[in-house]
């Protein structure tokens, strides 16, 4: 009796798509309001970021970048939600979700700085929701119920959307977050991005449960899976969601089943020691981008030569970006110090003195 | 002018800075229509509604949570961990985020955060309730941590704390909270984060403590009173960061100090009184600094507690000891 009721739960919680690999669209009644610009604009997002995420790789590897997880094959997961929000909606990102702020108008350069460590890479420019990638998985899902309380409670007509992977699901913080956000029926959206492993370990090795949408009932809120490599699908999904949050029905859950084509970070992981270049194959035949492109030239809406001037364009961004990063003074231990408080302790004083004197050297 | 106790007292400074700033709520486990399990908030939801002063689900990773992003909205959040001990639930809360907001934002987000929290012995808990645990917190740079010993100094402090645009781990020792009532303005007034104070003056021997240890000092410095011995107590009243200059004026002064605290000796606090006293005051000295402390075990929840606390008569025989060096 106890697993029947588990299998007919389970059954409830089926891939959401709009678009299939070929670029054909197989949920006409989903299809999100969007007009022609906007999927161009989609499509220009994801080709940008595609091209950073290579720049980005090349410039760590030769150790000019610092710390940076790769989004490729994320793609439509991170910029078809973000694409679903609002200006004053926040973003509480895990330490893969740098797209989604830079997108939300976070400047690139300072992406580059928080890769880098430096505290301006933290400093969001007044009037920008967006909180900077957190590292302790799980930590951002709690503080997004709090945001979206706070949101509630001061009256605004937005959201705050998060985002974690499958590994993060497993922490008591995702758990926490949305039962905290359901209980003050906060709007919140939690997406995780389920990109098969967290660091080495397959999503399977992290929970019994078929689907991470359908940890959403424990909770008492709604969960979704969704193709993640779909961007029409995330696009749509996430829209509801956000939809449902204003209209005061509280959080939701999506989950969006994805694939980082890199390793997890560029510190040292090595994907070959726990995927096999089958796996590999079989996921970019479901890329957001070829789907998309495919998608969009059918309709004679996009081709090479618009491609090829985003990806110029993308380049001399990205150029520009890292060209201001380095052109920024260098961190002190002073600033470290002078950052720490409102109002500087007593042994923090001293020790400001201390290292304004040495760094003057 | 009122007599209060220490519960009463900090009741009341959470009612004043509700009445104050729109933005100040209050919450945790059991704080709305019950009024906590000490009865902290007794009365606040009633008269200030269930929108700034309310349950949350029983979760101290998720009220933590709660409280930075209700920091980002706009507001002051006062949070109750309902037992100290329970801290554990929540280290990454505190010590890796709120603490770490400012920096991490180059300065552009704080977190307005009050952690109000009871902890100490002496009052029979289970285990994980009455742990001396501010050095953990005393650790994490970022984080104030404040600990009063009266019903005067509580109001005045958590006024302070709760004002402060930083977290503030804000620790009250449970035997305190009922043992004794003294005059507290029924006004607002605040009282410096930062600052020691001393307790009682005296000549011969330093006492620095906090907590519910300033009582047992006090006790200790009568029972010293009549052997001939003065004893000066200084109550740091905020343990990170500590006043040095307060500790150093009394060592100056008495040239004989010990630090007594409930905590174990292996870390904490007195281990960083006697450090800075040797870094800056040890020409002064016509002894060793020594500690009064709690065995380097876990917290005897209570069968050994009375013998494992320390009590007047450790104080008395330790000050002695530096006095007679």
């Amino acid at each position: 009796m106890a697993s029947n009721t588990l299998e007919q739960a389970e059954g409830h919680f089926e891939m959401f798509q709009v678009m299939n690999e070929e670029g054909e669209i197989v949920n006409e009644d989903a299809f999100p309001d969007l007009s022609d610009e906007d999927l161009q604009e989609l499509m220009r997002r994801m080709v940008y970021t595609r091209i950073w995420d290579q720049r980005a790789v090349s410039l760590n590897r030769q150790g000019r970048l610092g710390f940076y997880a790769p989004v490729a094959g994320q793609e439509a997961s991170m910029l078809g939600s973000q694409y679903a929000l609002e200006q004053d909606d926040w973003i509480v990102p895990g330490y893969r979700d740098v797209p989604q702020i830079v997108w939300h108008g976070f400047p690139l350069y300072q992406a580059f700085l928080f890769s880098r460590g430096h505290y301006h890479g933290g400093q969001i420019p007044e009037e920008l929701n967006v909180l900077s990638p957190q590292i302790i998985i799980g930590a951002q899902i709690v503080q997004t119920a709090g945001v979206a309380l706070g949101l509630k409670k001061k009256e605004k007509n937005s959201v705050a959307i998060t985002y974690t992977g499958d590994g993060g699901a497993s922490q008591g913080d995702f758990y926490e977050g949305m039962n905290f956000a359901g209980s003050f029926k906060a709007p919140a959206i939690f997406v995780v991005q389920n990109n098969q492993f967290a660091i080495s370990v397959p999503a399977d090795a992290q929970t019994s449960a078929k689907t991470i949408a359908q940890k959403s009932v424990a909770a008492g809120i709604p969960g979704r899976q969704v193709d993640g490599m779909d961007v029409l699908a995330v696009y749509a999904a996430t829209k509801d969601a956000r939809e449902r949050g204003l209209a005061g029905d509280g959080p939701s859950l999506l989950e969006t089943l994805c694939y980082r084509y890199g390793p997890h970070t560029m510190a040292g992981d090595d994907p070959t020691r726990y995927r096999t270049s089958d796996m590999d194959d079989e996921w970019e035949k479901r890329d957001p981008l070829v789907r998309l492109r495919k998608y969009l030239e059918n309709k004679d809406l996009w081709s090479e030569e618009r491609e090829n001037e985003v990806v110029e364009t993308a380049k001399e961004e990205i150029k520009a970006a890292i060209k201001k990063a380095d052109d920024t003074p260098k961190q002190s231990v002073s600033d470290l110090i002078e950052n720490m408080n409102e109002v500087l302790p007593p042994n923090l004083k001293d020790q400001l003195e201390e290292y304004r004197e040495k760094e003057s050297k | 002018m009122a007599q209060m106790t220490m519960i009463q007292a900090i009741t009341d400074a959470m009612r004043t800075e509700l009445k104050n700033d729109e933005n100040v709520l209050v919450f945790g486990e059991d704080v709305g229509q019950y009024g906590g399990v000490f009865r902290a908030t007794e009365g606040l939801q009633s008269e200030f509604g269930e929108d700034r002063v309310f349950d949350t689900p029983l979760a101290e990773s998720g009220i933590s949570g709660l409280s930075i992003g209700l920091s980002l909205t706009g507001f002051r959040p006062v949070m109750e961990i309902q037992f100290f001990g329970f801290v554990f639930e929540t280290m990454d809360g505190i010590s890796g985020q709120m603490s770490r907001l400012r920096y991490r934002s180059g300065g552009h987000y704080n977190a307005p955060v009050t952690v109000r929290s009871p902890f100490g012995g002496g009052v029979k808990t289970p285990e994980l309730h009455a742990d001396s645990l501010e050095g953990l917190m005393a650790q994490s740079p970022g984080l104030r941590v404040v600990i009063p010993s009266s019903p005067y100094d509580a109001k005045g402090l958590l006024i302070s704390s709760i004002r402060d645009n930083d977290p503030v781990v804000f620790l009250e020792h449970m035997k305190l909270y009922r043992s004794f009532r003294e005059e507290v303005p029924e006004e607002e007034y605040t009282v410096d984060l930062d600052k020691a104070a001393v307790k009682r003056e005296g000549k011969d021997v330093t006492i620095v403590t906090y907590g519910a240890m300033v009582h047992t000092s006090l006790k200790a410095a009568e029972q010293l009173a009549e052997e001939g011995i003065e004893a000066e107590i200084v109550d740091l009243r905020t343990i990170s960061p500590i006043d040095v200059d307060t500790v150093l004026e009394s060592v100056k002064k008495t040239n004989r100090v010990i630090v007594v605290q409930e905590a174990q000796k292996q870390a904490g606090i007195a281990n960083r009184v006697v450090a800075e006293i040797n870094e800056h005051a040890i020409l002064h000295l016509e002894a060793p600094v020594l500690r009064v402390t709690a065995p380097d075990t876990v917290f005897p929840f209570a069968a050994a507690e009375d013998i494992w606390l320390p009590d007047y008569t450790n104080v008395v025989e330790k000050a002695k000891t530096v006095v007679n060096f």
